[in-house]
C-alpha cells in the first residue's frame, strides 16, 4: 500500500502542477542534452587526438634553388636525429602525384599544376609529436636550402581549439540551464508542499515517518529529472543520427566518427545526474520549507 | 506518565518566558484541565509533549521517555502514542470522514484492511456511525469534532492532548464532546485538555491545573474554573 500511495502522490503531484512539470522536465532536458553533448565533444576530442598523433608529420618544404649536396646533407641529419621515427624524401613528382590524388575531384585544377610549381620535401614523422618544438629549432626556414618548415599539429591543434571551445560553450550553457533546473525544482516542490500542506501537518501530527513524508516531492523531482534526462539523451542521439551521420558526413571523414558506444554511455549519465540533482534540490528545499 | 521537572520555556524575541520553573506530574489514566488566561502558556506544554517546540530547561517526560533528549529522527515514532485534537478539527477537506481517519492509519504504515477494520469502529465510538462518506463540510461543526477525536484515537495512544477542543463550539455540542473524552479516559487514556471554557471545567470536576504568566498557580483534584 505505501508504495503504490507513494507513487500515486507523485502522479497526482506531477499533474496538479502539469505547466510548471513541464517547464521543469524541459529546462532540465536542454541543460542534460547540451552537457552530454560536451562530455561527447570532450571525448571526442580525445579520441581524434589519439587517431591523428599517429599519422601527422612536419613538412620541410625545400627551396626551388636547393642543391642535391644540401638534400643529403639535410637527409643525414633527420636520420640522425633522435627525435625523428621516419623521414622520407618527396621529390617533385612525388608531391605531383599526390597532389592529383587529392584534388581528385577537380581534374582542372590538377591539369593546371605541373610538378614544378610544386616544392619537394621532407616528409617527417616525430617520435612524439608533441616534442615540435624541440625538433624545430635545428631546422630554420632559409637555412640549408629550407624554405618552410610546417607542423601539422599547429593546424590540428587549431580544429581542436575550436572543438574545445564549443566544448567549454555547451557545458557553460549546461550549467546555466541546470541553473534555471534547480530553481524551477525547488519552486514545484514549494507550490507541491503547499498545496498539500493539510495532510503534511496531519502526518506529522500522528507520526508518520519523515521520509513517509518526503518520499513523494522527492520522487516527483526525480521522475522529472528522469524524464528530462531520457528526453535529453534521445535529443542527443537525435543530433547524432541526423547531423553527423547524414548532413554533416563530409565532416565526419576529418572528425573521425562518433561510436555509438559513446552517446549510449550518455544515458546513465545524464539519467543518474538528472535524478541525483533533481533529488538533492527537492530534498533540500523540504528542509526549508516542511521542517520535518 | 507525563512528567514536567522545572521546565522553562522562553521563546526567541520574547520578553518573559512562556513557562517559568514549572513541576507536573500526571499519571496513567488522569484527566487534567490546564486552564488560564490566553498567553498564560497552556498551548506550550501540549507543544513541548508533542516535540514541537523545545523546552529552553528542564525535563519533559512522556511515556517514559525524555522528550528534551529524544533525537529528532526518533519524533514521528514518538508522536504515534500520543493523539491529539484541536479547536480548529484539522480535517482534510477532499476527505470524507472515514477517510480522514484512514488516511491516519496509513500514513503510519497500516494497511488498508487494518483501515477497514478499525475506522468503523472507531466512528461508530465517538456517535458517527452512518456518516463515514460525508465531507467534513457536510457535518456540523461537533460532528466534524468527534471526526477529529476519531482520527486521534483510532491508533489507541496512551495520552490524548486536546488544545481547547470545545472552543469553536456551542455549549450543548461541547459538553457532548466531553462526554466523548470522558469516555475515551475511562478506557485508560490520559487525557491532557487545554481550555479556558469554565462551563465545562466546572461540570467535569477533574484535576484543574491553573496556569498565569507561565506559572502554577493553582493544582486541584476536582477543582472548578474558579
Amino acid at each position: 500500500m505505501r508504495v503504490k500511495y507513494v507513487l500515486n502522490e507523485v502522479l497526482v503531484g506531477l499533474w496538479r502542477n502539469v505547466t510548471m512539470t513541464i517547464a521543469m522536465i524541459i529546462t532540465i532536458t536542454v541543460s542534460l542534452g547540451m552537457l552530454g553533448a560536451s562530455v561527447l565533444m570532450y571525448l571526442q576530442v580525445d579520441r581524434m587526438k589519439d587517431f591523428y598523433y599517429g599519422e601527422i608529420e612536419v613538412s620541410i618544404f625545400l627551396a626551388d634553388n636547393v642543391n642535391d649536396g644540401q638534400i643529403t646533407a639535410l637527409e643525414q641529419k633527420l636520420k640522425a636525429d633522435p627525435l625523428v621515427k621516419t623521414a622520407v624524401h618527396e621529390t617533385k613528382e612525388d608531391a605531383l602525384a599526390r597532389f592529383k590524388v587529392l584534388y581528385a575531384d577537380s581534374p582542372d585544377f590538377v591539369n593546371a599544376v605541373n610538378a614544378d610549381s610544386l616544392p619537394e620535401s621532407f616528409r617527417v614523422k616525430l617520435k612524439n609529436p608533441e616534442d615540435y618544438d624541440k625538433f624545430s629549432q635545428s631546422y630554420q626556414a632559409g637555412q640549408d636550402g629550407i624554405q618552410r618548415v610546417i607542423d601539422q599539429r599547429q593546424l590540428l591543434q587549431k580544429v581542436f581549439n575550436i572543438f574545445n571551445s564549443v566544448q567549454l560553450m555547451s557545458l557553460v550553457f549546461a550549467i546555466v540551464m541546470a541553473a534555471a533546473a534547480v530553481l524551477l525544482v525547488g519552486n514545484t516542490i514549494q507550490v507541491a508542499a503547499y498545496s498539500k500542506r493539510r495532510e503534511v501537518a496531519v502526518m506529522k501530527l500522528v507520526g508518520a515517518s519523515n521520509w513517509f513524508v518526503q518520499a513523494p516531492f522527492v520522487l516527483e523531482a526525480v521522475v522529472a529529472g528522469a524524464i528530462g534526462a531520457i528526453l535529453g539523451f534521445v535529443g542527443l542521439f537525435i543530433g547524432k543520427v541526423v547531423l553527423l551521420d547524414n548532413k554533416l558526413q563530409a565532416l565526419t571523414a576529418i572528425l573521425t566518427p562518433v561510436p555509438n558506444g559513446n552517446v549510449w554511455l550518455m544515458l546513465p549519465l545524464l539519467a543518474g545526474v538528472g535524478a541525483l540533482l533533481s533529488a538533492a534540490t527537492a530534498w533540500i528545499t523540504l528542509r526549508f520549507y516542511l521542517k520535518v | 506518565m507525563i512528567q514536567l521537572e522545572n521546565v522553562t520555556k522562553t521563546y526567541p524575541k520574547a520578553s518573559r518566558p512562556s513557562l517559568d520553573n514549572v513541576n507536573v506530574g500526571i499519571e496513567k489514566g488522569e484527566f487534567v484541565f490546564f486552564i488560564g488566561p490566553s498567553g498564560s502558556g497552556k498551548s506550550t506544554i501540549i507543544k513541548l509533549l508533542l516535540k514541537e517546540v523545545q523546552a529552553t530547561r528542564g525535563k519533559v517526560v512522556v511515556n517514559a521517555k525524555d522528550v528534551t533528549s529524544l533525537r529528532s529522527w526518533k519524533v514521528p515514532h514518538f508522536r504515534r502514542s500520543i493523539g491529539c485534537v484541536f479547536q480548529d478539527f484539522r480535517l482534510l477537506p477532499n476527505r470524507t470522514a472515514y477517510e480522514n481517519v484512514a488516511f491516519a492509519l496509513e500514513v503510519i504504515g497500516k494497511t488498508k484492511a487494518v483501515a477497514r477494520r478499525v475506522v468503523p469502529e472507531v466512528l461508530e465510538l465517538v456517535g458517527l456511525g452512518g456518516k463515514e462518506h460525508r465531507y467534513p463540510h457536510e457535518l456540523s461543526g461537533g460532528e466534524q469534532q468527534r471526526v477529529a477525536v476519531a482520527r486521534a484515537f483510532v491508533n489507541r495512544p496512551l495520552i490524548l492532548l486536546a488544545d481547547e477542543p470545545t472552543g469553536n463550539l456551542d455549549p450543548d455540542t461541547s459538553i457532548e464532546i466531553m462526554r466523548l473524552l470522558d469516555r475515551i479516559n475511562r478506557t485508560g487514556t490520559t487525557v491532557v485538555m487545554v481550555t479556558h471554557d469554565s462551563n465545562i471545567v466546572n461540570q467535569m470536576r477533574r484535576r484543574v491545573i491553573e496556569i498565569e504568566s507561565g506559572r502554577i498557580v493553582r493544582d486541584q483534584a476536582r477543582g472548578v474554573y474558579g
